[in-house]
Parts: structure tokens; sequence; C-alpha cells
């Protein structure tokens, strides 16, 4: 169960599955991916797909990041989670590339949760959130 | 040039606001020191030798008076009545507490100024031509483009725990006046069929493996601009090394797989961001663009100077700069005075600086990346009365591109990175050539000292470079030549053994009394290298 | 002998071990021997002190005196700046400190 969720559905607790393990015919429909693992390898599979989980060994690796926006790029609309060295300043990056639920190693204070995730409420650039950037504000 | 409207404004103080929360919850021990460091590095804030040490991001090295002033007025109130200009168009300030700093980036923000992104795994101040806006030489003012993206890489949610630290520059000219090879992502816009785009090189860098950035795109035009930037850095985020922190640059990527992998890959990932919509409209460029038309030039006859001061004469020949518009002429105000500290300025100094813009130079100046400042448009009616002012304040070095014009960094007095101490060095050799009869018969030669292998002063660059290393704990130093950051950029090669504090200024005495002596006419220090190659050199150097 | 330093987590200033408290002053330092690693522990978990470390010195008269140039620099300042060093007044710090 993921401390922290941004969905509105029910979650779905099938374990997750190693991405080769997947790929090798399972028909599991969680799926956790690691920072090396190429995240275009489920695009063929996103609609069958209800949760999508990618590891932080360690907060400073960055290439969840890419991971997420590319799987909501494609249109994945299931669960995606974030475990592991997840630190509290990186959540609104995290939601920003379309994660919506986390998994922290170390549990999170929620007071300093929600001021971090409402301090900033613009967005220079595009990404895989709702948030308008700023250009289009600018010029509608 | 460019100011805030409510979006900016309202985005810098959110900053503020965060790293508030972020300093307090450090203090009180909610964060450790591991996880709150990648925070103040992004706020430009490191942990350095002496004390807290804060980057300022001067974007693409432009700024007006009110910013100038501020950035004296923290230096008093906050340091040591002093800071450091850097080789990013920067400026430090050594002696800064972590308890003080939200209030620093307050009253920077007062002033549409931050330190966001100035350190730290991200997308760094992009930097520009310290001429923008007033060399005849350019096709279009390349700092709008800086601005549209320093915007697109501000807070950028996918590219802020990157493999390690990215760098772009821009220029608009043949002549490279910003090292723009030398940087992870350079652009040198151009005009194609009258259409302006960016020749886009991917993959240079200094520090332990100097290269120069292969071309990965002849021409991108800025509406398809951010999107291939998202490509190359996505690119980059998922393939770039993590294993070691000596090979996690952009630039060992692209040695490792190649220009022409990396260039398909990027050509794969552009296709699909294209189709996202994140490319603003060029109504949204236009807008950035206005801010930075030419100013209110007044059209005066293109009067000659009286020049019959010969130390005024002395600076103009020196460091002056021809303008586009007649009449006007660029100045380039040294930070280099004999035995000071290389880009060092005392308070007193930058309001000194500051006041000169407003009255002369349509309220604006620059910073050079060789840590000097720049008055863009002054008059040349107003030069004598700027020069005076430069004089008597200690700015009126004219020695700008001469042997004592050094590039250094602060080196181990304090950089807790550093091997050896850079600025004794660089003031013991602006001292031995000190005479401006023999540095005006060397002529251009630039010389670029780093205390360490981060190569933070761009000795790789040098004509002359110099690296200090700790050789069994006792400071040493490594002589370079060769290097050049323009657009004909080359890596500096070694000479062979490294010398003490002592012998490396003889070492380059004797490498620049070599040059002299084999010299043909009209040939710099690097021209004579490039032709005779490095034995004669290196025969002088160790006899 | 072995002697701590670090910064002070909300000034930055540098500090070594004095024994029982962190000082501004290296002539204070004391020698911790091999029990460096755990006062640095329960120092810094304590937030006493920040970023700090084991080095070696040599004891002189005037205290001890950092075996590292770096650390002889963070005891007093900028060689470049001597005015700034934590003994403006002092005609021998450069001497100490090179």
């Amino acid at each position: 169960m993921a401390e922290l969720r941004f969905r509105t559905d029910e979650p779905q607790e099938q374990p997750a599955v190693t991405l080769d393990a997947f790929l090798d015919q399972s028909n599991a429909t969680a799926v956790r991916l690691e920072p090396d693992d190429d995240a275009r390898a489920l695009l063929p599979y996103i609609d069958r797909l209800t949760m999508i989980e990618i590891g932080f060994p360690t907060f400073r690796d960055g290439r969840g990041y890419s991971a997420a926006r590319i799987l909501r790029e494609a249109g994945y609309t299931g669960e995606l989670r974030a475990q592991g060295d997840v630190l509290v300043d990186q959540l609104r990056y995290m939601r920003r590339c379309g994660f919506d639920s986390f998994m922290p190693n170390v549990p999170l204070n929620p007071v300093v949760v929600d001021h971090v995730l409402n301090v900033y409420d613009l967005a220079y650039q595009a990404a895989a959130d709702a948030a308008v950037p700023v250009w289009k504000l600018r010029h509608g | 040039m460019y100011q805030y409207d409510k979006y900016d404004q309202a985005l810098v103080d959110a900053r503020v606001a965060d790293f508030r929360d972020q300093v307090a919850r450090r203090i009180a021990g909610e964060i450790s020191e591991d996880q709150f460091k990648p925070l103040r590095l992004m706020n430009g804030l490191y942990l350095q030798l002496h004390a807290y040490m804060l980057r300022v991001a001067i974007p693409y090295g432009t700024l007006n008076s009110t910013q100038m002033h501020m950035l004296a007025h923290i230096a008093r109130k906050y340091d040591r009545d002093y800071a450091h200009f850097t080789t990013r168009q920067n400026i430090q300030y050594n002696w800064i507490k972590l308890e003080d700093a939200p209030d620093i980036l307050a009253d920077l923000a007062s002033v549409e100024m931050h330190a966001i992104q100035t350190s730290g795994n991200c997308i760094r101040n992009i930097s520009s031509d310290q001429f923008a806006g007033a060399a005849a030489d350019e096709v279009t003012d390349p700092r709008p483009w800086a601005e549209f993206l320093r915007q697109w890489s501000t807070f950028h949610p996918e590219f802020s725990y990157l493999p390690r630290k990215f760098k772009i520059a821009v220029i608009a000219s043949k002549e490279d006046r910003a090292a723009m090879r030398l940087h992870d992502i350079g652009l040198e816009l151009v005009k194609k069929d009258g259409v302006l785009g960016a020749r886009v090189f991917v993959g240079g860098g200094m520090g332990r493996t100097p290269m120069i950035a292969p071309e990965i795109n002849p021409f991108v035009t800025a509406d398809d601009l951010l999107s291939y930037l998202e490509a190359c850095l996505r690119v980059y985020n998922r393939y770039g090394r993590r294993d070691n922190i000596y090979k996690a640059r952009i630039k060992i990527l692209i040695h490792e797989i190649g220009a022409d992998a990396y260039r398909a890959q990027v050509e794969e990932e552009f296709k699909h961001v294209k189709t996202l919509g994140i490319d603003p409209p060029a109504a949204e460029f236009e807008r950035i663009a206005s801010y930075f038309a030419p100013p209110a030039f007044k059209s005066a006859p293109d009067d000659g100077l009286d020049l019959s001061d010969s130390t005024f004469a002395a600076w103009v020949k020196q460091n002056t700069f021809a303008h586009k518009q007649p009449g006007y002429i660029g100045v380039t105000i040294s930070l280099k005075p004999i035995d000071g500290i290389p880009g060092d300025a005392s308070s007193a100094q930058i309001d000194v600086m500051a006041e000169l813009a407003k009255q002369y130079s349509f309220d604006e100046l620059r910073v050079t990346h060789a840590q000097n400042i720049v008055l863009p448009h002054v008059a040349k009616r107003d030069l004598k009365a700027v020069y005076d002012v430069l004089a008597a304040n200690g700015l009126g070095t004219a020695n700008l591109d001469q042997i004592t014009d050094i590039i250094a960094c602060p080196g181990l007095d304090y950089c807790s990175l550093a091997n050896a101490r850079s600025i004794p060095v660089a003031q013991k050799i602006a001292q031995r050539f000190a005479d401006a009869e023999r540095q005006a018969d060397i002529g251009e030669l630039k010389l670029k000292i780093s205390g360490c292998i981060n190569a933070c002063g761009h000795h790789h660059a040098g004509h002359i470079g110099i690296l200090g290393v700790d050789r069994k704990g006792v400071e040493n130093y490594q002589l370079t030549l060769g290097g050049s950051g323009a657009e004909d950029a080359s890596i500096g090669k070694i000479t062979g053994p490294g010398f003490d504090e002592d012998g490396i200024v003889d070492a380059v005495e004797r490498a620049v009394e070599k040059y002299l002596s084999v010299r043909t006419d009209g040939e710099r220090f690097l021209d004579t290298y490039r032709r005779v190659g490095m034995e004669p050199f290196k025969e002088a150097v160790y006899g | 002998m072995k002697i701590l330093t670090g910064n002070d987590l909300k000034s930055g200033a540098v500090t070594w071990w004095a024994g029982s408290y962190w000082s501004l002053h290296v002539e204070d330092a004391v020698d911790v021997g091999e029990g460096g690693e755990a006062i640095l522990a329960r120092e810094m978990g304590a937030r006493r002190v920040n970023a700090a470390y084991v080095i070696d010195a040599v004891s002189t008269a005037e205290g001890p005196r950092p075996a590292h140039i770096k650390d002889r620099i963070r005891a007093l300042g900028p060689t470049v700046r001597l005015d700034l060093s934590l003994k403006p007044a002092d005609p021998q710090v450069g001497a100490w400190v090179i």
C-alpha cells in the first residue's frame, strides 16, 4: 500500500513483477522498473497495466523521472509509483513527471508534504501533469 | 534587458519560501546533510573552505545598476565587503551563513535575481557573449534565446537529478567570445535563407577530460528548439554514466557512443517530443525578444577620440570594443589589477560600476567569462569621463587579453575541491609581467589557471594554462600550451613535469621569451606555438 | 596527532574539536587518538558540527598545526587576504599557513 496516493480509484494490490519477468510472457498487471530498465519496453502493454512502480535506489539517480514522463506521454493512465529513496523535497518534480503514488523508504511528514506540494503554483514548462505552463498563461 | 512579469516574480518568490523552509528543516535536523546538499546546491549554496559560499546567477551575464547595487549591498551586509565574478558570468560570496541565505535570496528576488540552479546536477546558468546587442558581427542578439532557455530549464522536473551538471552557452557570431564549443550544449545562431536558427553542438567540456563539442544538428529553429533540447537532455538523463563522477558528463557519453549514435537517438526522441506541444508559440519568443530591442542610441557623428592623454590612449587601445552603432563603443573594465585578485571587486567598486552603467551605458552591464565587466553601450564622447572614474577606483587597468588579464579560479585559498592555490601564482605572474610596454610587445596572450582538475579556471583553453596539483601533499603546477576557447577551439598540451610556485612563474617567462624570439610578424603566442609546435617551447622551459 | 575539524552548521565557520566543544581556534584542538570517528558520529548527529572529519596534525609550541595546507588555510583564512584571517594583526600568519 503506497504511503501517499493521489488517485481516486481502488489501489490494485497485485505484486509487481520485474520487467524481465513481465516481458517473458507474464499476465501480471503490475510491473516494477529499475533505473536502468527501458520504460519504452512497456509501451505495447500500457493498456493492460494498472500499476507501474519505478525504483529509486538513491534519490540522486534521476532516471526514473524520464521513465515516468515517457510512460505518461505514451498514454499510460494507471498508477505510477515512486518507490525507494523518495524524499519529500523531490515530490513536486515527481508529481510533475506523472507519479501519482509514493512508497518512500522513510515515512514522510504530512505537514511537509502538504507544504512542498503547494509552495509553487506555477510552472515554466510543460511536463506530464496538468499544470498550464506560464507561456500558455501569457498567451492563452 | 528582460524584466520579470508577475509569473517570473511569483516563481522566484516561491523558491525563496521553499528554500527558507528547507533551511529551517535542516537546522532542526529533520533532513540530513546528505539529503539537504542537493537542495542547497540547487540554490547555489556550497559548503566551502571558510564558510558557505553562495553563487548568485547573472543570467547570460547581463544585469542593470539596481541589481549591481544589490550585489554590493549583499557583500556589505552579509559578507566581507567584496565578491568574486566567475568564469560562468555569475558572482560568488565566500563568507555566507546558512541562516542568512533565505534572507539573501529574498533580497535578490526583490531585484529580479536569484541563485537558482547555479550548482547541482541540473541545467546551470546559460552563458552568452558579453558584447551581445553591441557587436557588429552578430546575426542577432543571442540573449532572447538564452532567456527563452533560462525559463524552460528553471525548475525543470525531469532534469534536476542528471548524472552531472549541465552547462549551455549561446552565441550569435562566428567569433566565439563565450567558449561555446567547450560547453555541454553550445548554440551558434545562424541565418539560413533569412530564417534564424541554432547550430547545436553537444558534448564539450573541460575538467579531467576536455573535449570540443561536435555538431549534432546544423539548424534548429526557435519553434523546435525546446523540444530538441528536451530530447538532448532526455537521452543524457537516461544514458549518461552514473557509476563514476569523473565520467558522468554528456561529453563522455558522446565520446563513448559516438556523435552519430547520439544524434540518431536525439532525432528519434525529438520526433516523439515534438508531438507533445511543449514548444511555446512564436508570440512568447517575440515577447522575450522585445525586451532586448536596441537602446535609444543618439545619433552622433563618429568622431575621433582625443587621445592626447597617453594613459587614457593605452586603455582605449586595449580595453574598448568597436560598437555596431556609430558614435558608441564597448568598454571592458578589467578586474585584474596587478596586485589584485582576478575577478574580485569590493562593494565600493561594484557600486561605482553600477553608477557608471546607469549614467553612461543605458543602465546595463555584462559579466564576461574572463571575469571582467563590460559596459556595452558607451557614447564615445563620454569615454574619457568613464575612464577617469574607473582609474580613480582601481578599475582602470589597461590589460584586456594581455598576459596579466589572467583567468584564475579561487583555488585552494577558497575552494575545498582545490589541490593548490591559484591566486598567488596569478599575482606573481602579473607582477613579473607588469610593465605595460612589455605586455604590449607580447600582445594577446590568454593565461588561465585552475587550482584543480575541475578546471573552473578554464586552463585547458588557455594559450598558456596552469593546473595546480597535489604532489605528495605539496602544491605543484603543470604547464600547458596552445589551448583556445575561441572559434578555433583547441585543448592545451602539457609541457612535461610540473613546477613549484616560483618555478611555474619562471617557466611561463621562459615560454614567453621563446615566443618573442621565434615569432614572425603579427603572430600571437598561440599562432607561434601552432606553427613551431611544442618542442622549441619544451626545450626553453626545461633547458 | 589526530584532530577533528568541521564547519558550524548555521554559520559555516570552521571549527575544531576542543574536547568538549567546537572551537573557532585551531590551537584549542585536542588529540583524539583513534576515537575520532565515534566523536564525529555523535557530534554530527546532534548537529553541533557539520561535514566534520579527522585530520593529521603536528604538535607545535603554538598548538596543533594541521599537516595539510588546505586545513591550515581553513584554520586562518585565505593566504591572499590576510586582512580577513582569524588573526589579521599577526604578521606570522602567512608563514604559519604556508
